[in-house]
């Protein structure tokens, strides 16, 4: 439409398309999924195929799938149902899961990080684990009771079951270590300053952390409130962030960029595994990770030039919460309840959850099999991965099974980056500027 | 968005024309003649209604309910809570509000800023590009080299530039100029604004040389040998021929690139990731993170809305404005 700068009509047409050019691009960022409610029941209408979302695991989507193709053929095999791989990144998968949700387009099976299952179980889209369910895949007892409580909300059925296992320790760099005249690993945050601090010298550091990454932080945070005394939620479920207990567990952690000076400034701002790169590279002698064998090879690192002990802990005189030293991390594998081949997506979870793919799965990833009997196979029997066994059995705690979980990643995770930044600028972080931001962060939470 | 770029650019300014020249010949073909500008909007309009209006009226119908992640899987049986999604965004004492609020200003100094700079080295690199000399034709394709690049490959290789103790920026500035005492972070803290804004403006400004490019072709020599003759001055020549007669066109285009700018997401998603720094923090990814990443659809979607009318008020008022000094001027 040409139209003269002067009639009278011109402008008003012209503002209107401009107007719904404006509305449009404004309301873009609302306009996620539009599909309805999807069924309720599961039915087995295609009894013959299925869809997998699985998570990045490996060191590339290429990695996992080389892992995962081979099993799902055997699988295909012994049942005649083929199933569609789709390795779903970390970044996006629960973006993904989210939209699937609302629109009912998903896949039938799925992995999803294990601290989103009490959130995940309140959307009401995946398959309660009831005792008839988990009766088909071989029973509760199959599985670690840890990684079991990690997998929904207490007191209802799962909403998922355990896949992979993982701990948080603590890796430290051999050769730097004795260069420095450190004999032992530390074992309490005494010992830890002390080692961190010889280490720190000549533009190498002690301890490189994942400043930038929310979700790192949060975790820390969690843990760190354990061995305080301190948890993010009260028994109803409510957030705590801001008790002085809540203050000091993350003021523990800021520290170490911070006043103790024990990680570099740059950490700051990492956000893509930058941490594991600079301890793979001898930048830091100590990371505190969660399987990182396989990162630390793909950076050149080999498994005889790091050791791991568990994260250190406050001394022995403390309580028996503060002897937590990880979250029960991991991964856990759902069916969409309105699934069209039910039948076909417990036979798949079976499968995944038997001792053979157990011990095939886990060894490929460098993961801990939550599946006992699995577990005892000697492939995890390799010195990392039963230090991180024993953390995982008996001092790991999981993350709070609360629908808002996710939230509390989020908001303190992002606090804390920010504290980060305060303290890389050479602010210093006081004991104030931490509350005042939990409370910020815990204030979001009602709105 | 593309209602807006590919309007035709308005002639310049010549004398009103008052009656429409139609000559009415038979009947059935003035008919059909009406029918057809209307057949062939059609499916435009189809599609306008399906991709932007029906995803719009949704937004707004999420804003009234309190859709968190219990509802999203039969989201029309989330309760119907009113306006205290809005109030919540509105209410600057609490800290969801004040948060908004921040992050409301921060776009409007980023967006006044991009836009300003954006504009100001397109005219500038237009102007300069219209004589002919050699070697014109491929530095033009160099300028416009930051549109053609895709926005993902373009901006993770700034995020790699100013990463603080590895990236490129830091290299120069502080180890090879020594500006700085101690390398300084680009992508935390209160710098991330500067980085920010000279990547939109990267990402940006060869669109509106592109634009300006264009419409200065229409200018005729005339105008300006007679100038000439008359004795102005090169700054003279700028201000009183070239400027006015870019009018109808800057009017479209400073508004386009508002727009744009102000609803970037892509630029700081990609450098900041999901939680941007407070300085940085922009509007769009403010609802994202709102919405999304704590899952408060009902909140994020007040949030769009209140954006929404707050970028209908100012684009009707800019239209209303330019378009009445037009008037006056024409």
């Amino acid at each position: 439409m040409r139209t003269r700068p002067h009639s009278p009509a011109a402008p008003r047409r012209r503002r209107t398309a401009a107007l719904a050019a404006t509305a449009a691009f404004a309301l873009l960022a609302t306009a996620c999924g539009g599909g309805s409610t999807g069924g309720d029941k599961g039915s087995n209408d295609s009894p013959d195929s299925l869809t997998y979302w699985a998570s990045n695991q490996g060191s590339s989507i290429e990695h996992d799938k080389e892992v995962l193709e081979p099993e799902l053929e055997k699988f295909e095999k012994e049942t005649g149902i083929e199933v569609k791989l789709e390795v779903v990144p970390w970044d996006s998968l629960l973006d993904r899961i989210l939209a699937a949700t609302s629109s009912g387009q998903g896949p039938d099976v799925l992995n999803i990080g294990n601290t989103w299952s009490a959130s995940l179980q309140a959307t009401g889209a995946l398959l309660p684990w009831d005792a008839k369910n988990l009766e088909k895949i071989g029973g509760r007892d199959r599985f670690s009771s840890s990684a079991l409580a990690a997998a929904g909300a207490e007191g209802k059925d799962p909403a998922a079951v355990p896949l992979y296992s993982l701990a948080y320790g603590l890796y430290y760099n051999k050769k730097m270590f004795a260069d420095a005249g450190i004999e032992k690993p530390p074992a309490t945050w005494e010992e830890f300053q002390e080692t961190g601090e010889k280490l720190t010298k000549d533009g190498k550091y002690g301890l490189a952390v994942e400043g930038g990454n929310p979700v790192e932080n949060a975790h820390h945070a969690f843990v760190f409130g354990k061995q305080h005394g301190a948890d993010f939620f009260d028994i109803a479920g409510e957030p705590t962030f801001d008790g002085p207990e809540n203050v000091a567990a993350v003021k523990q952690y800021i520290d170490f960029l911070g006043k103790d000076g024990i990680a570099a400034e740059g950490n700051a701002e990492y956000t893509k595994n930058e941490s594991v790169r600079d301890f793979a590279t001898g930048k830091a002698g100590m990371l505190m990770w969660q399987a990182a064998a396989s990162s630390l090879a793909s950076h050149g690192m080999k498994p005889d030039e790091y050791g791991v002990v568990p994260i250190p802990l406050p001394g022995a005189e403390a309580g028996t919460d503060a002897q937590i030293n990880s979250m029960v991390a991991g991964i856990n594998m759902s069916v969409f309840k309105n699934t069209d081949n039910i039948d076909g997506a417990l036979k798949f979870v079976e499968f995944m959850t038997s001792t053979e793919e157990q011990t095939i799965l886990n060894s490929a990833y460098g993961s801990i099999p939550p599946v006992e009997e699995a577990a005892k196979d000697k492939a995890f029997s390799t010195p990392d991965l039963k230090v991180l066994r024993k953390v995982l059995a008996e001092s790991s705690a999981p993350l709070p099974q609360v629908p808002d979980e996710s939230k509390f990643e989020t908001l303190v995770g992002t606090a804390m980056k920010e504290l980060f930044a305060q303290a890389a600028a050479g602010k210093e972080v006081t004991t104030g500027d931490i509350k005042e931001r939990l409370t910020e962060a815990q204030q979001q939470m009602q709105k | 968005m593309t209602t807006v770029t590919t309007r035709p650019t308005a002639p310049p300014p010549g004398p009103p024309v008052k009656s429409r020249r139609r000559r009415g010949p038979r009947l059935s073909a003035r008919v059909r003649r009406a029918g057809l500008p209307y057949l062939l909007l059609l499916p435009a309009v189809l599609l306008e209604l399906l991709i932007h209006i029906g995803p719009m009226a949704v937004g707004i119908w999420m804003s009234f309910r309190d859709l968190t992640q219990q509802y999203i899987r039969t989201w029309d049986t989330a309760p119907w809570v009113g306006l205290d999604n809005f109030s919540v965004a509105v209410d600057v004492d609490a800290p969801v509000g004040e948060a908004l609020l921040q992050s409301f200003f921060v776009t409007c100094a980023f967006t006044v800023l991009a836009v300003g700079l954006a504009w100001l080295l397109g005219v500038t690199a237009a102007i300069l590009m219209q004589e002919n000399f050699g070697g014109r034709g491929a530095l033009r394709g160099f300028f416009l080299t930051p549109y053609a690049l895709p926005v993902y490959a373009a901006v993770i290789t700034w995020s790699f530039m100013l990463q603080r103790d590895n990236g490129m920026v830091n290299h120069v500035v502080h180890e090879q100029l020594g500006l700085t005492e101690t390398p300084p972070f680009w992508l935390i803290g209160d710098n991330s604004f500067v980085s920010l804004v000279v990547v939109a403006v990267w990402r940006t400004w060869p669109f509106a040389f592109l634009i300006i490019m264009a419409a200065l072709q229409n200018i005729p020599r005339e105008l300006y040998e007679a100038a000439q003759v008359d004795g102005a001055g090169i700054w003279q020549q700028i201000r009183k021929i070239t400027l006015p007669s870019l009018r109808p066109v800057n009017q479209v285009l400073v508004l386009v690139l508002f727009l744009w700018t102000f609803n970037d997401f892509n630029v700081p998603y990609l450098l900041f990731g999901k939680a941007a720094p407070e300085s940085a923090d922009l509007i769009s990814i403010h609802i994202y993170q709102s919405s999304f990443v704590t899952w408060d659809f009902g909140a994020g979607a007040a949030m769009s809305v209140l954006l929404l009318l707050f970028l209908m008020v100012v684009t009707a008022v800019y239209l209303l404005v330019t378009s009445r000094e037009r008037k006056h001027d024409g």
